[in-house]
Parts: C-alpha cells; structure tokens; sequence
C-alpha cells in the first residue's frame, strides 16, 4: 500500500515547524523517525493534510546528561544512539537496558526516543521507560516552551497532551536521588513482534535504601501501564525478598492484560510478577555486591 | 492486471504538487519530480528501475527493502522519497563491480546463503552495515545484526555463514 496524497514541508528551525503546525490547523502531522507514522501512513490508519518533516533542523540529535545529573534526550535522537555504551546508558540503566530491544536493529537507526513517547504505543517501550523514571516532555508552541509532567503526557493509547500546535522537543529524565539503577524486561515471540508483556524499573537508591522507585509495563493492557503506586511500597525501605514478592504481586495485579494468541491474560499477568521479581532480585543482589 | 505497487507511479500525474528531489544512489546524483508521498522503495524500483531492492510487507517488519542511507541501514519502504533529498543512499545495486562481486555477494553464493532469494538483498545490506562496523563479529553479532530481516526459505543458518565468509574474505584482502 501507499500513502494518501499529503503536503510536506521541511522547515529548518522549530520555530518555522510550529508556525506551519499553527497554520494547519491540526490536520499536520510531524515526521521525525516515521517508524510508526510511515507504516500508519500506508495502512491508511493515519492521513495528514501535511507532513511536517523536523529531520532537517540542526540541534536535535542530542542525548546527554548535565553536570548537575539531568538527563535530556533531544527530538531527533534515534534508538541506536541510546544503544551505544554512553553517559545516558550508565546513568540510566533501564535505558540501557530497554533500548537494544526497542523494535529491530534497522528500524532503531531511524525511529526516535521522543517520537516512541509522543506516539504512546501500549506496546511502547520508551513510554513505559519515561514512566518508570518520572521525567517530563518539553513541548514547544507559538507562545514558548512549557514542560509536560510523563503521567499527564502519555494518556491512553496513542493519546498524549500536545496541543495540535506544539512539538515534543525534548525529553527530560531528572537526576536520581542518590544513584540510579534499573532494568527492563521484554517478552516477545521474535524480534519486533508485539511483547507479550513489558516490565520498567527504575530505583533511586540511597545506601542501600531506596529513594524513589517507579514501575511501567508494556504489552500488558490497551495503554501503558503506570505501576508507580505498587512500587512506592519499596520507597524508604531496603529491598527484601519479602517486599520485592509484594511489589511483584501488586504490580501485576495492576496489569490489564488480555488474551491473545500470545498468551493468556492469566499467563501475561505470571510473566509481568515474574520480571518484576526478577529484575529486582537482580538489582538486590548487584547492589549487594557493590557494597 | 494493475498490481498496486505500479499505481502511484515515480512519474506524478498533471496537476500533482510535487518536489524535485535529487539523491546521491550508488555514487552517481539522481534528480527526480516526486509526490511526497512516494516512498523510497518505490521511487527506487519505479522511477529508478533499480528492482534489486524488494518490498515485502506493508508494516516494516520484513527488511527486504533494506538499503544504506548515510551508511546506516533503514527500511526504504518507511522512509518517504522526498526524506533522501541532498543525501547519499547505497543499494545491492552498488554492491558489484561490472568484474567482481562484492564478498557478500561471493558469501551466499560459496555458502548457498539463499534459496528464493527474495530477502537476499535486504539481507546483504544489512550485513554490510554490519561489517563497515565491525569487520570480526561474532556468530552472535551476526545474528543479531540481521534480526530485523526476514528469510521464509533458510532458516538464517547459512545466511548466517555467508556473512561471516564474507567477513574473513574481507580481512583476509584489507591485510
């Protein structure tokens, strides 16, 4: 298939892409990775009056942590480039973890951090991530930059909170609470198929007491599953055998998982327990270790 | 019968806006009149006739449309035509010489790396992205590196192989 007739633009700043965005009145779509919106676009899922392609604009191919240990992921900057073993990935380990299983290698050299969260895919892996970590999205619009928290940005499926006239520039992770660990677990049948079920951990840890604890899932439900209320159990206390099997039930019990032919809702909501215990064992045994 | 690849034609019809686009394929500057909403693929098989470049699916899963833009791989059946404007693409079409094949090339054939044969230049492409990285990966690596690609006939095994004769041949001549 092929894409119904649409206009494109090609503007050099943001500045010049929010104005056309303005212009169309919400019949544009911009184009950054077009991993999602090129497929959508074939299938007809998607017809934009007009594309608005950012690939042009110079300074938005950037992922970097700053001195004070903020982590900011520019629009333009591609799945492969978390992949590679850099500041970001040490300082966000979930990220380092998440990104080498985000859809295929091919597809990572195009498709982008911030467009998979502004996307919102249930089945997303970055919108799970960002959730887990807590961070917020900076839109940009005529009137300037506003920052957009994560759980009032990724909304349903395939919803988030951008005005039909503002673009998501920048994604933004704030520094951990003492040092951050983390990992994610992704079930799926072969590469680049829908996961099965999808698990985000993100700690902040003091000593060995955990500062801040967040949990998203992916696969798991017709959205992205916010599991923050089940991990704050763990917030102020050590992790234990005893609590990290109590977070895992929590969690999982928060999942909506249905049954599909990759499984059943009962057999997803196993898998879901499993790799939040899994991946918290790992975390409490690493950090043991350290210590 | 019309087949529906042949439908949006590279050459636009009266009265379609347009872009004139011009694109470094294998070397040589092609300039081109594309509707935007042509994709690479088609623009490289219609306009261009280069047909060694496949589409197999319509959801960017199989890779068989798999070509080197900038020199990474990407799925040109997800990337519009107008996108490749002022950059430089490599397709299997540049991967021989009019004497030689390339050792990937030489690679399925010494390891029969193919039976149809449909996803073999996507394969390729992707393979060689692999090893203008990396020119000693591991069986691992390779098979990690061709996991965005799909084979129906093989069960990747001596895909898998070709590329790393194809590796060893490329050292062996780098030396």
């Amino acid at each position: 298939m092929y894409p119904s007739r649409f206009g494109y633009e090609s503007p050099k700043t943001v500045e010049e892409a929010v104005a056309l965005l303005d212009a169309s009145g919400g019949e544009a779509k911009v184009l950054a990775g077009g991993q999602s919106l090129v497929p959508m676009l074939r299938l007809r899922f998607a017809a934009p009056e007009m594309l608005i392609d950012i690939n042009g604009i110079e300074g938005l191919r950037y992922h970097r942590v700053d001195a004070d240990g903020t982590i900011r992921i520019g629009a333009l900057c591609r799945h492969e480039d978390l992949e590679e073993d850099d500041a970001v990935a040490k300082a966000v380990p979930t990220i380092a973890a998440a990104a080498p299983l985000v859809a295929d290698p091919i597809v990572r050299t195009r498709g982008t951090f911030v467009g998979s969260v502004c996307h919102a895919d249930p089945q997303g892996d970055w919108a799970a991530t960002m959730t887990a970590l807590g961070g917020h999205i900076v839109a940009q619009g005529p009137k300037g930059k506003r920052d957009i928290p994560i759980a009032d940005f990724v909304i349903g499926p395939f919803q988030n909170t951008l005005a039909f006239n503002e673009i998501a520039v920048e994604a933004v992770i704030p520094a951990p609470k003492g040092v951050r660990i983390g990992n994610y677990l992704k079930l799926e049948r072969r590469v680049g198929d829908f996961a099965t079920a999808s698990v985000a951990v993100a700690l902040d840890m003091v000593g060995d007491t955990v500062a801040d604890a967040g949990i998203a899932l992916a696969g798991v439900g017709g959205r992205t599953i916010n599991a923050n209320a089940a991990a704050s159990e763990l917030i102020g206390k050590k992790l234990t055998a005893e609590n990290i099997a109590s977070v895992a039930a929590a969690v999982a019990a928060v999942a909506e998982p249905r049954t599909d032919h990759r499984g059943s809702a009962d057999y997803k909501r196993q898998i879901v327990k499993t790799f939040v215990e899994r991946i918290l064992t790992g975390l409490l045994s690493t950090s043991q270790k350290a210590a | 019968m019309t087949s529906l690849y042949d439908e949006v034609q590279a050459a636009p019809g009266e009265g379609v806006p347009t872009r004139r686009v011009t694109i470094k394929v294998n070397g040589a500057d092609r300039t081109v009149d594309v509707e935007p909403r042509l994709l690479l693929a088609h623009l490289l098989r219609q306009g261009l006739k280069l047909t060694g470049t496949h589409t197999g699916c319509d959801t960017s899963n199989c890779g068989a449309c798999t070509i080197l833009f900038e020199g990474r791989p990407i799925k040109s059946c997800t990337m519009l035509a107008v996108q490749a404007d002022g950059h430089s693409i490599e397709t299997v079409e540049g991967m021989a010489t009019a004497s030689e094949l390339h050792p990937i090339q030489e690679g399925f054939k010494e390891e029969h790396g193919l039976q149809c044969g449909f996803c073999t230049p996507g394969m390729m492409m992707a393979a060689k992205a692999l090893l203008d990285k990396n020119d000693n990966p591991t069986e691992d690596e390779v098979r990690w590196a061709l996991s965005g690609n799909l084979c129906r006939c093989t069960g990747y095994q001596n895909i898998v192989k070709s590329v790393l004769w194809a590796a060893e041949k490329m050292r062996a001549e780098s030396k």
